[in-house]
């Protein structure tokens, strides 16, 4: 059982990273990475939320959408298959989820509103957050699954930012051939990264 | 505002380039092109979604409370896709299991809020359906070279059809395996990023 759960978050966290294997939430990846401050603020903010709208999209998915889920209303509503309306009711979870994170945060934690405060909102349009909720979906984890899942990937996003953050802090001090500064050198570091993540390829737990 | 309707479909194409120089939209543009034939659905998917949905917003403006328009916007772009993902489902289900995530994920594809908040909030519906469809096609373009490169090279065939022989079914190319794999995708967009700026020098960020 743990052994599973621990195989899962390394496939989550490395081999199969959100933003280098899959470029899920590759927008805000380019557009944070600028400082390595920053990168961990929304790093830590995407974990945060990964862990917290996967379980809570698992569960609207078993108990609300899966066809026979309304089982528990009445068996007259045993028949209805909700599956398509997944994706509306996925992100009016995050969007909902990520209001209410910034809420708590603002009330509780001020210290950690202060640092997450601004990227909170830009999460909800994070493809990497709905990217999340929707393999959940197509891999079928159930609800102790896909804490793990949510919890390893948000992990390994935040490690790819947070080291493309400091790359190109250094890449400032280089010489880069003139149209290839800024957002073009940006993505051929970003593939080389893709290349060292891919070593953990061949890891069997 | 004055936006000429020529000038809302053509500027996404070289001076305003979604992907090259907004910085929209890039997740999907690398995951599905891998192939030709996911890359073409993928494209029509997201011009028609961009399309119907800056129309949309734009018909809507005035009547959208500007507090909750992200959740509106929200709104339209998701039933738009749903629509999309079960037209896909119907009829050409097999790319559309190869697409798997990323047809859901066109909802958080940062080129259609971003064309919705930045166009199609402020224009009327005429100029919005332009700017839909010029982005839409800006997109299709980067994405559309890097899958001919990518299945050319990686795999030898273009479309399916085999181009280059390759030397497990006799001819003489030996697939370039790194084509098909992450890496070379975000190395591809950055050749074609370098290429653009080399052609029109007033894009180039002197900072970074």
């Amino acid at each position: 059982m743990f052994e599973e759960y621990l195989n899962l978050a390394v496939k989550a966290i490395f081999i199969e990273n959100m933003a280098l294997t899959f470029f899920l939430g590759m927008c805000s990846f380019l557009a944070v990475s600028k400082k390595v401050e920053t990168a961990v603020g929304l790093g830590l903010a995407v974990i945060f939320v990964l862990t917290v709208t996967v379980p809570a999209n698992n569960l609207i998915q078993t108990h609300l959408l899966n066809e026979g889920a309304l089982a528990w209303i009445s068996p007259e509503f045993a028949g209805v298959d909700l599956t398509f309306l997944n994706l509306l009711c996925f992100i009016g979870t995050i969007a909902a989820m990520v209001q209410l994170v910034e809420m708590t945060t603002d009330r509780f934690f001020p210290a950690l509103h202060a640092t997450l405060g601004i990227f909170l909102p830009l999460i909800a349009v994070n493809c990497a957050i709905l990217g999340g909720s929707l393999f959940m979906v197509e891999r079928d984890y159930d609800f102790g699954e896909s804490v793990v899942f949510g919890l390893g990937s948000g992990i390994g996003w935040f490690l790819a930012v947070v080291a493309l953050a400091s790359i190109r802090e250094r890449l400032r001090y280089s010489n880069v051939p003139h149209g290839l500064r800024g957002l073009g050198m940006t993505f051929v570091i970003t593939g080389l990264m893709a290349f060292g993540f891919m070593a953990f390829g061949g890891i069997q737990l | 505002m004055a936006v000429k309707k020529s000038e809302a479909a053509l500027d996404p194409l070289f001076n305003n380039n979604p992907i090259a120089l907004q910085v929209l939209g890039i997740c999907s543009a690398l995951a599905v092109t891998t192939k030709m034939e996911t890359s073409v659905v993928m494209c029509a998917a997201v011009i028609g979604v961009l399309t119907v949905s800056n129309l949309t917003i734009s018909i809507l403006r005035h009547q959208i409370p500007n507090s909750i328009r992200i959740i509106v916007q929200l709104t339209v772009i998701a039933s738009l896709v749903i629509v999309t993902d079960q037209i896909l489902k119907a009829y050409v289900f097999e790319i559309s299991k190869q697409l798997s995530v990323f047809v859901g994920l066109i909802i958080t594809n940062c080129i259609i809020m971003g064309r919705a908040e930045a166009f199609a909030m402020q224009n009327p519906p005429s100029l919005a359906i332009l700017d839909g469809i010029g982005n839409g096609i800006g997109y299709s373009a980067i994405l559309m070279v890097t899958a001919v490169l990518r299945e050319l090279f990686g795999s030898g065939k273009l479309y399916g059809y085999s181009i280059l022989p390759t030397v497990s079914e006799g001819g003489w190319y030996l697939p370039n395996g790194l084509m098909l794999l992450s890496p070379a995708a975000f190395f591809i967009i950055g050749g074609l990023i370098w290429a653009l700026r080399v052609y029109k020098p007033a894009q180039v960020e002197m900072d970074g």
